[in-house]
């Protein structure tokens, strides 16, 4: 199957500082009842954006702004923490983010995250400082350079999986990868068991 | 050979393909445990590529996250929070039917919490690996086994080639040295770990739980501990097997018998760490000196004894978390009243979970206007605690006894709180809302829990204790 190719994604940027922003915040639990990927970016930080009523608060930073223009979120640190959910990088996908910039990002988010397009960025804290100040500004990030850059020359460089880097540069998802193996994995199968 | 880890034993057993720069190591997954979930979207993948499972005999599905507590009605009608829940539900069935996989259906008396029946069915076993599209799944590692949650995309990985691509993680030991005081459990060690190392400690690492007081633990306890490594950050998280794993699992219905018995306990004993194995990061904790736990913040990390006073915040998060859940700084905790108990979920809802619970609660009643949950981690449970009558014991005190779920501890299915409560619960996350919106969470054991539940605030086990 193949996904967007990422190389390089230049734009604005919306900040949330807080940090252990956990997946049950960027798509509460009663939205799990789903039995599709699409649709679940109108639910992304739910109660974050919207009041007991279902009323748009219009207070979050991720309101009252065309979301095609902002595809970079950077959160506070540990980010994405908590449950397994992959409906939280599809809701962030979906919402229209490309990208999420932290100091820390938690280990499952960060391997889902990559399966659907959404490229995780784990920057030094001096950086990550840096960018909780940028909100609005733009970013570039460089998948092929591993760079971050904004303002006045800031540049930060990145560490990804290869693997998952490999993918996104080539816009193929990692199942074709493992089904090219199952000649290994009969191998094994046939000698372990 | 150099000595190696629990953690590199099973891991080296497990590698189809071995990790290179470019590519992480393909895994072989022993047992795939699938729930409602998180599973739909994998079964989406594998119609639209034209796929099959490749092994629906390694694979096992339950129902529990969107599952009710409360019984059908009149017309066998159960109560579904909402007709997407049932859809789920139906959804897994109809998915299980189709690729052949075996499944604790509603009205199965094995049905329960997946990181309860695989145990209990004896399919969660020393030397396996186990994956579950659930962040719990560390549980199963307090078998020895090397358990770890996936996301959807990898639920669709292993259904099509039965298994995972996963770099190794580093290795971490943690140490509980000395023994247990009366009243302290595994969810207070667990608690009282997360809060030393950090939600974040454990991230990137594969956590082995150690020492004597581990080694004196349950295999219900060791499961707790096990259960909340994902809270301090790590997705594995495990104990050597021993005597007692070994008699726990011995004679369960999907265990092995017979010579395959006996193979299998000559192999299980070589997995213990070897003397002298190295570990990337060692955290020595002792344990004589733990008190009950809870939770004030909205991380787990947020943890403190059950009779200390509330810290004041310091950072603009412990700020925000202080501000949520309206603990006054420099107080007992015990001057916060509760509105709500859970006792329940793949932490705390055990046999010996509810027997804590309910010595507490014998021939006392529940504080007036505290509703209090009491939900069996499975319908085996459920039965095993009826024959001893501990369910009239929660009863009698004014709790209400449930089926079998999930529950309140992700609070999908209705059972949640409301805007503004403090909810005690045995279960694993006190994030904002996860109980339901703006509730205000506390997570405890469940002799914690109980005693809360009798008193009407945050209350000592320890005064409950002959
Ligand atoms: S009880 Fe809670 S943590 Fe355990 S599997 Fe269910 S939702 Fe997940």
């Amino acid at each position: 199957m193949t996904l967007n190719p990422f190389h390089k994604l230049t734009s604005k940027t919306i900040v949330l500082p807080q940090e252990n922003i956990d997946t049950d915040q960027i798509i509460p639990a009663r939205f799990l009842t789903t039995t599709s990927r699409e649709g679940l970016g109108a639910s992304v930080f739910y109660d974050w954006r919207y009041t007991e009523t279902g009323a748009l608060r219009n207070a979050s930073p991720l309101d009252g702004f065309a979301p095609e223009e902002f595809k970079i979120l950077v959160g506070g640190a540990n980010f994405g923490c908590g449950s397994s959910r992959e409906h939280a990088p599809w809701a962030l996908v979906d919402f229209g983010f490309r990208a999420v910039i932290s100091s820390d990002i938690a280990d499952i988010f960060k391997s889902n995250a990559l399966k659907n397009g959404l490229l995780p960025v784990v920057v030094d804290r001096k950086t990550h400082n840096e960018l909780l100040r940028t909100s609005g500004e733009t970013v570039t990030i460089d998948l092929e350079r591993q760079t971050v850059s904004f303002g006045d020359g800031w540049n930060a460089v990145f560490e990804v999986e290869p693997f998952a880097r490999r993918c996104l540069l080539d816009g193929v998802d990692s199942l074709g990868a493992l089904l090219s193996h199952m000649p290994d994995i009969r191998e094994f199968e046939e000698r372990v068991r | 050979m150099a000595p190696q880890s629990l953690f590199d034993k099973l891991w080296r057993r497990h590698v189809v393909v071995e990790e290179t720069r470019e590519r992480p190591a393909v895994l072989y997954v022993d047992l795939h445990l699938i729930h409602e979930v998180t599973s739909p979207q994998a079964f989406t993948v594998l119609r639209e590529r034209g796929l099959s499972v490749h092994r629906p005999d390694l694979t096992f599905a339950t129902l529990d996250h969107s599952t009710p507590t409360l019984p059908a009605d009149e017309q066998g009608r159960l109560p579904y929070a909402t007709a997407q829940a049932a859809a789920q539900v139906e959804t897994l069935i109809g998915n299980c039917e189709e690729y052949n996989i075996p499944l604790l259906d509603m009205g199965d008396p094995r049905r329960g919490i997946v990181h309860v029946v695989g145990p209990e069915l004896g399919l969660t076993q020393p030397g396996k690996t186990i994956v579950c599209g659930d962040s719990h799944t560390s549980t199963h590692g307090a078998f020895g086994a090397l358990a770890f949650g996936i996301g959807t995309t990898e639920v669709g990985h292993v259904l099509a080639t039965q298994c995972v691509f996963q770099r190794k993680p580093k290795s971490m030991r943690v140490t509980f040295d000395g023994v247990l005081p009366k009243g302290v459990s595994a969810k207070d060690i667990a608690l009282a770990m997360i809060a030393e190392i950090g939600a974040d400690g454990g991230q990137g690492h594969a956590i082995e739980f150690a020492g004597e007081a581990v080694r004196a633990l349950s295999m219900e306890g060791r499961m707790t501990l096990c259960n909340m490594s994902i809270e301090a950050g790590a997705r594995f998280g495990m104990v050597a097997p021993d005597d007692k794993t070994f008699d726990w699992v011995a004679g369960r219905d999907l265990a092995p018998s017979g010579a395959a018995w006996e193979a299998a306990l000559a192999d299980w004993r070589d997995l213990p760490t070897d003397e002298g194995a190295e570990f990337d990061r060692e955290v020595t904790i002792n344990a004589a000196t733990l008190r009950p736990m809870i939770t004030y913040g909205v991380s787990p990390d947020a943890a403190a004894s059950v009779d200390a006073l509330a810290p004041a915040p310091e950072t603009a998060a412990e700020r925000h978390a202080a501000d949520y859940m309206k603990f006054d700084a420099d107080k007992p905790f015990s001057e916060n009243l509760v509105n709500r108990v859970f006792i329940g979920s793949c932490t705390n809802s055990r046999l010996s979970d509810l027997r804590a619970a309910a010595a507490v609660m014998k021939g006392r009643k529940v504080k007036d206007g505290v509703v209090t949950l009491v939900v069996p981690g499975s319908e085996a449970i459920k039965q095993a605690a009826e024959a001893e009558n501990l369910h009239a014991v929660f009863l009698e005190a004014g709790a209400e006894w449930r089926l079998p779920g999930c529950s309140m501890c992700i609070a999908m299915n209705g059972d949640k709180g409301k805007p503004g409560e403090l909810v005690v619960s045995t279960s694993n996350r006190n994030f904002i809302g996860r109980q339901g919106k703006g509730v205000r969470t506390v997570l405890a054991s469940p002799a914690t829990a109980a005693a809360s539940a009798i008193e009407g605030r945050i209350a000592d086990p320890r005064a409950y204790l002959k």
